[in-house]
């Protein structure tokens, strides 16, 4: 009962009820709860689709062969992510090290990709308030968006986090649950991309 | 209180932690999740002066016919913030206070799971309530009702919209991140013995509305940000010349909407289940079958949102549909009354203020949960919606309800919270008061619904036949106020009595009334084993082998009669913390970086820099809180 | 204390009772006047019944418990604990559960009854058009457009089209399938929602920019029934009522020659004042058959109420003021300052209208009978 008493209340180690550490529990609590985050945005950009009164439309900006590209390059962040996690449960922080700037690079890609995605459909007349369409779209990725570049900050926090000696074999929970949240941003992206890019909509309002 | 042990030589000045428990920077820098609580307590009771003088002003308005204390515009205003303090400033923090309170205290825990983040959840609420009061002086305050259809709240000019969809988001933040916290302490944080079975009542409900929180804010928080961005930047979520549809803003509400009102309602019935035991002197009848009931209406209350849309247009098969949703939540609701009869059914019942205002809750809520009934009978609603009928139900069912309910838990948990009692006779006198003006005022709205009163206008014709219920409903509204004052009255001058209040004054079941009153800062000097629901009262009490039920000798229970004086355990448990507890530090992180919000605020409101600076202190805080020493 | 508790609450229902029966209340849900309106209050009236007895029977089963169990000096030993009784738990969950099913079959089955489209051929189609804040009346097969009051023959069922009128955002208008053309901005409310309610003829429905809703309504006797805008729509919310007048047949054939005439060219005194209304008034307003000097139709704009036959209604302004000289005076000398927000500019302030003008005005407005 004493033994209840001493510990950091933030430890990973601590007892707890379920044997799940706080922190974990927390992360998946939270990514429920942006599951209906994103759940109402697509929602709206589902309702929407087809009632936009005036152009361009989806067919006439998008480039799936790109997208689909920067999609991958986003998935291919979560595989280096798993590598970075497995790299610190074996005790190799130097190939974590290398993992996480991988991780952190890729989402950048795919961030700055989109930026230039974005600048496109400026030039092609879509900016955020031209109609429907671009009011939902720009609106959906760009919560996304902003939920990668949180991710990419957390990431490089990691990396500085590691060459001060906090992260070690026995306390790599901060990495797995950044990694769970990563591997989220990335599954809702794969639901976005198949809805608003790959469902086809036709020229004009369906 | 004692001063916390701090590694001092590996913090530089900026990261050193706050040492100080004592004084009003220690109030900043809290992380106790009693201090949390009173803070909620006292902020919550705050705004319900300023919500309840809203609601004067909207009485006296519409007290006579054809009337003009006030304008149009400033009646507006009065009751969209009349009810968007009640609910989000008002009703929700004070049913946190209480979660912040008693969660740890109950399960047999030193704290909550993250308290720097239960202290930023205070912070953050705080000023985002400030935030939204702020407009007022700044252009006017919100004016599109509490439930900002569009498009008028989009499409009219002015600012007003935008502290709501701001403030609002904000104070969002802050419940969401709270609801984290508090779910897993719930989940993760009992004291052994304790399964999720054993634990009592409000603990249940507080698991059901954290996960109702965490559910249906997300949801509400997009339809803000696209009532934003409508306005702000021009995007045309809900702009009828683009093709966007206000229907889509009134799902997007009331898909939140509707949890929210279990969320408003769980506490306080969490609190009634409470009560009627003690003060019974008998277990909760049905105990599993509340907890089931509870959860229950939390799932189903997913499924009846557009019963507030009946008259929108959505076609006879959605309407069935969600008549039909509404009426099945109906069924536990009522389960929920029948085990508070039960309980009450061949118990001792002593009529103390906490007992009072539990059975007011009861018969007050059986009246709002009836003719919430007939809303769901949807062809009636279709005459209902819109009407001083359903103000009377929500009232009924959310001031006589929750409301009371929250006084119910005021007066039970005084004594634990701040080591006195409020006294007995004035606190009879208190309910008398509050329960006689609660009906007269809005007993007669069924009436003036009826009758054809719609809601949200701020004059009536002397035509209309409305008048007579009208002044009626005035005059109850000053005799709550003149409630209200009693109870502010006898509250703070119950702070010039002693603080000799015993642990267990009122012979209790759960655990907080096992450690003293107030609780040291470690709650219990050893975190207790449980071995049954009610433990505490197990260890008082057992039942000999012809039923009977008779004192455990030194369980405590002789020395724990109801205003008794004598010291009890609990006050002889050390004040300080004995050798080997230590509790996590006091932090200004939480305050600084919450700071943030409001400027975040400003920022979208009226020009773009504050954003970046607001944001900056977000992180700036952030990272301090993360990289600061641990202080354990 | 429990005995005047009795009285208090017993007093209180009676009193209930009895308002609800009062006769003056003039919107009262409780006083249907045609079948639409019967058909809710059929429904309503027995659930409200069983609501009652459920209301005294729980009630009076709390009252009877705090009484017959309240604590006495005499008693000092703990009640026994118990726990809960299964049974019970599964009788007070199916008793409600049969309750319920008992009224959602008839509530059900009422939902379609409503949404349903009579059948007979003299059914009659309006269409009603919510602009902030006043309601507009067309009926587009009989080339009448109004406002304000709504008039129907009785034992008629008649089915309303109701379309929110308006601008959108950046102030160009909003379509809506009741307008085929669409107003010029100035002067134009905001397309918002609405709602039609006049209680003693039907429930209320919701006017919706961007769809287009039904109600359908019917009185079976003649008579002034009232109603009002019933979902918040801003500064002059409250104001937003109107008259729903129903009228024998023959009576009401008379009404529909007398809208569809057009108006007379004014003369005396009346006529300055016609010069200043086309001058000024049609930027918002039109009067059908309304020429200038040189005898060319003058068209009027469709932003506010057709007045062609604004003498012929007992109300104006959204059914605020009487019609009569001295409201009309005051109207159109200010009507912001009797209307909050009011689209109307002020005759005397930003028209710049003296006062005989404003007069005049009045004079012409007094023979659109």
């Amino acid at each position: 009962m004493a033994a209840l008493d001493q510990h950091i209340f933030e430890s990973e180690h601590e007892a707890t009820s379920t044997g799940l550490p706080n922190t974990k529990l927390a992360m998946w609590i939270f990514l429920a709860s942006d599951c209906l985050l994103f759940g109402a945005l697509i929602s709206t950009y589902v309702l929407y689709r087809g009632a936009s009164i005036k152009g361009p439309y989806p067919s006439d900006v998008f480039d799936i062969p790109y997208t689909s590209v920067s999609s991958f390059v986003l998935l291919a962040s979560s595989l280096t992510m798993v590598l970075a996690l497995a790299a610190i449960q074996r005790g190799d922080q130097g190939q974590m090290r290398v993992w996480l700037l991988a991780t952190a690079l890729l989402g950048a890609t795919f961030v700055g990709g989109q930026v230039y995605e974005f600048t496109t459909f400026a030039d092609e007349g879509l900016t955020l308030t031209t109609n429907l369409f671009s009011t939902t779209f720009y609106v959906l990725t760009g919560f996304h968006g902003t939920h990668v570049a949180i991710g990419i900050l957390m990431l490089l926090s990691l990396l500085v986090m590691s060459f001060t000696g906090k992260i070690t074999q026995q306390n790599s929970l901060s990495v797995e649950l950044v990694g769970l949240y990563w591997h989220f941003v990335d599954i809702v992206w794969i639901v976005i991309f198949t809805i608003v890019y790959l469902i086809p909509t036709g020229p004009g309002p369906t | 209180m004692a001063s916390v042990s701090v590694p001092g030589e590996r913090g530089r000045w900026l990261t050193r932690r706050p040492a100080s428990t004592t004084g009003f920077w220690s109030w900043i820098t809290t992380v106790d999740h009693k201090r949390i609580g009173i803070l909620y307590g006292v902020t919550a009771f705050a705004f319900f002066l300023i919500g309840g003088s809203e609601a004067l002003f909207i009485r006296l308005q519409l007290a006579r016919p054809d009337q003009n204390l006030i304008s149009a515009e400033t009646y507006n205003e009065f009751f969209t913030m009349h009810g968007v303090t009640m609910i989000f400033l008002v009703v929700m923090p004070l049913s946190s206070a209480f979660f912040n309170y008693l969660i740890p205290l109950q399960i047999g825990a030193r704290d909550v799971a993250f308290p720097r983040l239960n202290a930023y959840s205070y912070w953050v609420f705080l000023f985002g309530g400030l935030f939204i009061y702020s407009s007022f002086a700044l252009g006017g305050a919100p004016n599109g009702g509490w439930f900002g259809y569009a498009p008028l709240s989009t499409a009219e000019a002015g600012n007003n919209m935008l502290f709501y969809a701001t403030g609002l988001i904000i104070v969002g933040v802050a419940s969401t991140v709270s609801a984290i916290n508090l779910a897993v302490t719930i989940i993760n944080m009992r004291a052994p013995g304790m399964t999720m079975f054993r634990m009592p009542v409000f603990i249940w409900m507080g698991l059901v509305v954290q996960f109702l929180l965490a559910f249906s804010l997300p949801i509400i928080t997009v339809g803000l940000f696209e009532m934003l961005f409508d306005k702000r930047f021009g995007t045309h979520f809900f702009d009828p010349a683009a093709g966007g549809d206000p229907v889509l803003w009134q799902h997007l509400f009331w898909l939140f909407g509707h949890p929210e009102v279990y969320i408003l309602i769980l506490p306080a019935m969490g609190i009634v289940s409470e009560v009627l035991p003690v003060f019974a002197r008998k277990p909760l009848f049905g105990y599993q079958f509340v907890v089931f009931s509870g959860i229950a209406i939390g799932f189903i209350g997913f499924g009846v949102w557009a019963h507030h849309m009946f008259a929108v247009g959505l076609g006879p098969v959605a309407n069935t549909a969600f008549g039909i949703s509404t009426m099945i939540i109906a069924v536990p609701t009522g389960v929920k009354i029948f085990n508070w009869l039960g309980t009450l059914w061949k118990g001792d019942i002593r009529f103390t203020p906490p007992m009072l205002f539990s059975i007011g809750f009861i018969a007050q809520f059986i009246v709002g949960g009836l003719s919430g009934v007939t809303h769901a009978v949807v062809p009636a609603d279709y005459q209902q919606t819109d009407t001083y009928y359903i103000v009377a139900h929500f009232h009924y069912v959310l001031v006589g309800g929750a409301i009371f309910g929250l006084f119910a838990g005021i007066y039970y948990w005084w004594p634990k919270i701040f080591g006195r009692m409020l006294p007995d006779r004035w606190g009879k006198v208190n309910f008398w008061i509050l329960a006689i003006g609660f009906n007269l005022t809005f007993a007669p709205m069924h009436v003036l619904g009826l009758q054809g009163m719609p809601r949200r206008i701020h004059s009536y014709p002397e035509s209309l036949g409305l008048t007579f219920w009208n002044t009626a409903a005035t005059l109850g509204a000053f005799i709550i106020a003149l409630g209200v004052l009693q109870f502010l009255i006898m509250a703070i001058s119950s702070f010039m009595r002693p603080k000799d209040a015993p642990a267990d004054p009122w012979d209790a079941r759960t655990l907080e009334w096992t450690t003293g009153s107030p609780p040291p800062p470690h709650n219990f000097d050893e975190i207790p084993e449980v071995h049954a629901l009610d433990d505490f009262w197990h260890r008082k009490y057992a039942e000999t082998k012809t039923g009977r039920v008779v004192p455990v000798p030194a369980g405590g229970a002789d020395q724990a009669v109801p205003g008794g004086v004598h010291a009890t355990r609990g006050e002889r448990e050390m004040e300080h913390e004995p050798h080997g507890i230590h509790m996590p530090g006091p932090s200004y992180w939480p305050f600084v970086s919450a700071l943030g919000f409001p400027l975040i605020g400003y920022g979208v409101v009226f020009s773009p820099w504050p954003i970046v600076a607001g944001a900056a202190i977000v992180l700036i805080g952030l990272y301090g809180w993360a990289l600061e020493p641990s202080a354990e | 204390m429990r005995k005047s508790t009795r009285w208090v609450l017993g007093a209180i229902a009676l009193a209930l009772l009895a308002a609800a029966c009062s006769p003056d209340a003039s919107q009262s849900s409780l006083e249907p006047a045609g079948p639409y309106a019967d058909t809710v209050d059929d429904l309503f009236t027995p659930v409200f019944w069983v609501a009652v007895g459920v209301f005294v029977l729980v009630e009076g089963a709390l009252l009877w418990f705090v009484i017959r169990y309240r604590h006495r000096r005499t008693r000092a030993d703990v009640p026994p604990q118990i726990h809960g009784n299964t049974r019970l738990e599964i009788g007070w969950t199916i008793l409600p559960a049969v309750i319920l099913a008992g009224v959602a079959v008839p509530t059900v089955a009422t939902i379609f009854d409503l949404a349903r489209e009579p059948s007979g051929g003299n059914v009659m189609q309006i269409d009603v058009l919510g602009h902030q804040w006043w309601w507009e009346f067309d009926y587009p097969d009989l080339q009448i457009n109004t406002a304000n009051e709504l008039h129907i023959p009785v034992n008629t069922p008649v089915y309303l089209s109701l379309c929110a009128a308006g601008s959108g955002y950046e102030a160009q208008p909003a379509p809506n399938e009741c307008q085929a053309d669409l107003p010029v901005p100035a002067g134009l409310g905001l397309s918002v929602i609405h709602s039609f309610w006049v209680p003693e003829l039907a429930g209320k429905q919701d006017v919706v920019p961007g769809r287009t809703n039904t109600v359908w309504i019917e009185a079976d006797r003649p008579g002034t029934y009232e109603g009002q805008c019933a979902e918040f729509c801003g500064l002059s919310h409250a104001y937003m009522r109107f008259h729903v007048v129903a009228h024998e047949a023959d009576e009401f054939d008379a009404w529909v020659r007398g809208q569809q005439a057009e108006a007379a060219s004014a003369s005396g005194p009346a006529a300055q004042g016609q010069e200043v209304f086309a001058a000024n008034c049609i930027q918002c307003h039109s009067v059908n058959g309304l020429t200038d000097d040189a005898g060319e139709p003058v068209i009027g704009a469709i932003q506010g109420p057709n007045l062609t036959h604004l003498m012929s209604r007992e109300c104006f302004a959204g059914c605020i003021f009487e019609t009569n000289t001295d409201n009309l005076t005051r109207w159109v000398s200010d009507a912001p300052s009797l209307k909050p927000g009011s689209l109307m500019p002020s005759g005397l302030n930003e028209l710049g209208l003296t006062p005989r003008q404003v007069d005049a005005v009045v004079a012409y407005l007094e023979t659109l009978e």
